[in-house]
């Protein structure tokens, strides 16, 4: 409590209203990378990109895959907007059909 | 083992190829190197920085299969714009992207396509024109991408846009002007299925 600078009241109101201002576009909300179904990528290449790039187990590449097949769409990652444009891009190098968007669910 | 990849003792893969199968991967690999385009050191040769610090294009292409070798990162199905002005933002977002990746991205398909006819190019052909192709491990990981980009590229010319539609082209009949760019595409498949078997075995 020695370092306090003690602000003035006046300017701890400012802050809470800049708080309000900067709590809109919602900057922990995450954001996440999603592989989009494509008739011509075949399921074990799929599968061979999420093991390879992201590291996964089998189990979940193939999981992920068939979300992919089954649902036209699956999220493979998750992080910070950089983070996630990396992926992108990665899976855009593979062939396989990415976009990336904030997690709102 | 014919359009068949095996794999081999060094971890690498193994096929053999007849002379019309390497011509055929052969040209369809320098059509997709042409169809790519040179990257911006092609314009600067002196200049070995080139490449890395001059922008990328910010509109999509537009031909189809560059569509699809290089798809918009913000949108598509599933998170489509709620707003005319979260579309923009997505535009903006996307073009952002675009300049800054997709002369990595050209670069890194043109790499592996010229692998694919390197390595043909290599071949010892025996007398009937067939030969084996080996690759070394890393040689197998370009020419599964470059496989992949091919079928993308093929795939998209035929207008493959769902399962149906694959199920259409199995049963076009042989008088089918597209036929022989579906036995291509199909073969490739193989080709590219067992390929991916050897990296995951």
């Amino acid at each position: 409590m020695g370092r306090v600078t003690a602000p003035a009241p006046l300017e701890i109101e400012k802050t809470e209203s800049a708080e309000e201002v900067f709590a809109v576009p919602e900057p922990d909300v995450p954001w996440v990378t999603i592989v989009h179904n494509d008739p011509v990528n075949l399921m074990s290449y799929v599968t061979y990109v999420f093991q390879t790039y992201f590291g996964y187990p089998k189990d979940k590449a193939t999981k992920l895959m068939l979300d992919v097949h089954h649902k036209g769409r699956a999220v493979v990652s998750s992080g910070s907007r950089e983070e996630m444009e990396r992926d992108v891009q990665a899976m855009h190098g593979y062939g396989l059909w990415a976009t990336l968007q904030q997690d709102r669910k | 083992m014919p359009g068949h990849f095996e794999p081999t003792s060094g971890g690498g893969a193994a096929v053999a190829l007849d002379e019309v199968e390497i011509s055929i991967i052969r040209s369809l690999a320098v059509q997709l190197l042409e169809l790519i385009g040179p990257g911006p050191a092609e314009d600067a040769p002196d200049d070995p920085l080139a490449e890395l610090f001059t922008d990328g294009p910010s509109e999509p292409p537009k031909d189809p299969v560059l569509q699809r070798l290089f798809p918009d990162a913000y949108g598509g199905p599933g998170g489509e714009a709620a707003s005319p002005e979260e579309a923009e933002e997505q535009r903006q977002y996307s073009s952002e992207f675009r300049r800054f990746t997709e002369n990595d991205l050209r670069a890194g398909k043109r790499d592996n396509a010229l692998t694919v006819i390197r390595s043909l190019d290599r071949l010892t052909t025996a007398g009937d024109g067939g030969a084996v192709l080996e690759l070394t491990p890393e040689d197998s990981r370009q020419w599964l991408s470059c496989l992949n980009d091919l079928r993308l590229a093929i795939g998209s010319r035929l207008d493959v846009t769902d399962e149906e539609d694959t199920d259409i082209l199995y049963g076009l009949p042989d008088e089918d002007p597209r036929k022989p760019m579906v036995m291509a595409y199909l073969w490739l498949g193989g080709l590219q299925e067992t390929l991916v078997q050897t990296l995951m075995s």
